[in-house]
């Protein structure tokens, strides 16, 4: 059986397809340990995870921390403000004293992007990204392949639409990375403002911002959450116009695939970039992506400790 | 004492291009023959055999920042000078964006004597147009001037209202002082941390766009012409401020440029993975900006090469890109960064040292010749020396430099101010 030749999983550029999918059938072979009674497997006994989040995040931590639990790792949680960070601390200091305690394992969020690349590059322990600013989110990106492929049997020529905040979300990064890389076809959508400089070029997927458009024929939607403070940065004028134009709702399903996925990382706004009924309703694979992100986190914390 | 530097390949913009020997004598140049006429046996003091070398009116940065008073723990005005001088440089410009900031007569006074106990390096203070930097009250111009300040300038924190802009622009041309601008709108710039564009968008961080830039000195040019006065652009990054600069002067518009040599070596691609060293504002641009900084030096539309050395200790370097400080350092550097653009074709040996020697002499009001009876300032280098760049070697107290680990080509032997040699490392 293959192995992951990796101490850190920091982005979804640097792993390649094959590398993907042994995450990902590695997945779905933990997901059985989740479905039974006594929810644990001795794996990771004696191994040491550092879940170390600088940003505030209750879904990815609660998973990690499971994930790690389920393995019989010993997780610990640090967040911002209970860290050294609030005493002036650097990330780089912080991490060398959490390094010096011998654990196997960091997990780490941070608000800045290419926080994660500053402890990969200077600790032994395996670096896990779980979030860096607006540039990677690899786990969500291999849950949400994950979660789609089990639906679909497939990724490989698949069309995706992702819709909202393409420009401040590592979600929409990752996956563009991850659904491409796979085999699928990506169009992102969003208003102008939107959309960062050479997105297309970029990320080898197209862009559009009409939203029937993007979702005409798709086979996956993914929403983004829009954050209601970037009104204020001009973004967009209000949330009733945004609403309107890029959110979810029945009717603008009805231009996709009659057997569409519909897909979002959370926390939903509902009303606002999804209706309730299609958050809801059958399409929604919403809560299938929560499950699969622990066997996802599973199987990662197993492959960069050398499991195989 | 006298000193002879002989069979140097003396270039003195618009005056002389030949195999010379120059004699110095009480700190003046005191004759300079071709080569081979003046006879050392009759001279008591210093000869410096210098074929193969290349001597010209020393070498002016209008455009560094040394910490002090303030933050001592990156630079100090000795230590920056002598970086300077191992860089080749006889003079620097000192910008006033120090703790205090460089706002009144007394720190003005204060850099002076510090540079007086420093290395010898001329060092003339750029004062700063609004106190505090905080772009609310004008610092008081004839005060600074007359403690010695040649310029006035809001570096890093530009003035925002163009009002204030017009005002300190009249007001410092009444004086005779140049105002340098920061061409920077920080409100369309938003936080950004580098060039926007396609390399932001893949590492996710936000980006500042060209115009940012460009839409301050459309306006700054548009003021230089409604009151008349002189106007600088500093560390020009972007195709368009290179066309709008060429554009204004065409147009007879009294304003002058400047660029970094990062600005006309390194894309945005030097970013790579987070290096916080190729973190800058403005920020390294595109292929295409650089080809038009080059261009505009060719063409005259760049007048300048200034560093822009900004020193910053890995307190501020080693950490997340986004909270890292802006800057880069510069002066051991520069000259060999100068040399690639003779060696590309892009500038004549001439007109690299009008760069960055005579050109930014004539901008500020100062002289820079190798003439007769001048001060000696002298800086004599290598054009063909080939060195590794080593920052644990600099002069400097900051290391950071993009261009560690590069291998250049050129280097001072020699840095000499009014007489006295501040570098030396001819064998």
């Amino acid at each position: 059986m293959p192995t992951l030749m990796k101490k850190d999983i920091l982005d979804m550029t640097s792993l390649s397809v094959e590398e993907i999918s042994l995450i990902l059938d590695t997945a779905e072979r933990m997901k059985e340990i989740s479905e039974r009674p006594v929810k644990k497997v001795p794996t990771l006994r004696g191994k040491t995870v550092v879940l170390f989040f600088y940003e505030p995040s209750t879904r990815t931590r609660t998973s990690f921390d499971i994930a790690a639990k389920r393995l019989s790792a010993d997780s610990i949680s640090l967040s911002g403000s209970a860290s050294s960070v609030v005493k002036g601390e650097t990330l780089l200091d912080t991490a060398r004293n959490l390094e010096a305690m011998k654990p196997d394992i960091i997990v780490l969020r941070h608000s800045s992007s290419g926080a994660p690349y500053i402890l990969a590059k200077s600790l032994r322990a395996s670096v896990i990204n779980a979030g860096d600013g607006m540039h990677a989110h690899p786990t969500q990106s291999l849950l949400d392949l994950l979660t789609v492929r089990e639906h679909k049997g497939t990724l490989e020529g698949l069309r995706v639409a992702i819709i909202g905040d393409i420009m401040h979300s590592r979600v929409a990064r990752s996956n563009c990375v991850g659904f491409t890389k796979m085999g699928a076809s990506v169009t992102v959508c969003a208003p102008p403002t939107l959309i960062p400089k050479g997105m297309a070029s970029s990320y080898g997927v197209s862009v559009t911002h009409h939203m029937p458009e993007a979702v005409a024929n798709a086979d996956v939607i993914m929403m983004l959450r829009i954050q209601k403070e970037r009104q204020t940065g001009f973004f967009f004028p209000t949330e009733r116009e945004y609403s309107r134009l890029y959110g979810l709702n029945r009717d603008v399903l009805e231009y996709a695939k009659s057997d569409v996925l519909v897909m979002h990382p959370g926390p939903i706004n509902r009303g606002l970039e999804i209706s309730p009924d299609v958050a809801d309703g059958p399409h929604s694979i919403i809560l299938d992506q929560v499950t699969s992100g622990v066997a996802v986190r599973m199987a990662i914390l197993y492959l960069v400790t050398g499991g195989a | 004492m006298q000193i002879l530097i002989k069979g140097a390949r003396v270039i003195d913009p618009g005056r002389m291009d030949a195999l010379m020997d120059i004699r110095v004598d009480g700190g003046v140049i005191a004759d300079i023959q071709p080569a081979g006429v003046m006879s050392p046996s009759n001279m008591e003091g210093r000869v410096y055999e210098a074929s193969g070398c290349i001597a010209a009116p020393g070498l002016m940065d209008m455009h560094v920042h040394f910490r002090e008073p303030g933050q001592e723990y990156k630079e100090t005005i000795a230590s920056g000078c002598s970086a300077a001088a191992a860089g080749g440089f006889t003079a620097v410009c000192t910008m006033p964006n120090t703790h205090p900031v460089n706002d009144n007569a007394p720190v003005t006074r204060f850099i002076l004597s510090r540079a007086a106990e420093a290395c010898g390096v001329r060092v003339y203070p750029v004062g700063a147009i609004s106190k505090s930097l905080e772009g609310k009250s004008l610092s008081e111009f004839a005060e600074l001037k007359s403690a010695g300040a040649v310029a006035v300038t809001d570096d890093g924190m530009p003035v925002r209202s163009s009002l204030m802009m017009r005002r300190a622009m009249e007001y410092a041309n009444g004086l005779g002082l140049l105002v340098i601008s920061h061409c920077e709108d920080m409100e369309l710039a938003s936080g950004g941390c580098m060039n926007e564009g396609e390399t932001a968008t893949r590492l996710g961080l936000s980006g500042i766009p060209n115009a940012a830039e460009t839409v301050m000195a459309l306006r700054d040019i548009a003021l230089s012409e409604l009151t008349g006065a002189r106007l600088h652009i500093a560390h020009v990054s972007t195709a368009e401020s290179v066309r709008a600069i060429r554009e204004a002067k065409r147009r007879g518009i009294p304003v002058t440029a400047e660029t970094a040599p990062h600005y006309f070596t390194l894309t945005e691609e030097a970013v790579g993975a987070y290096d916080t060293h190729a973190k800058m504002n403005p920020p390294l641009r595109t292929h295409k900006d650089v080809e038009a900084v080059r261009e505009g030096l060719a063409d005259g539309a760049i007048d300048v090469i200034a560093t822009d050395h900004a020193p910053h200790s890995s307190v501020e370097k080693a950490v997340e890109f986004n909270l890292a400080a802006n800057g880069v350092i510069g002066l051991e550097t520069s000259l060999a960064l100068g040399l690639k653009l003779v060696d590309s074709g892009v500038l004549s040996m001439t007109g690299l040292i009008e760069k960055m020697s005579t050109n930014p002499a004539r901008i500020l009001g100062l002289t820079s010749s190798l003439a007769v009876g001048a001060p000696a300032d002298i800086t004599l280098f290598s054009p063909e020396k080939v060195w590794t760049v080593d920052a644990r070697q600099f002069k400097s107290i900051s290391r950071n430099t993009p261009f560690d680990g590069w291998t250049l080509k050129g280097k001072a032997l020699l840095t000499m101010v009014g007489g006295n040699v501040v570098f030396n490392a001819m064998t």
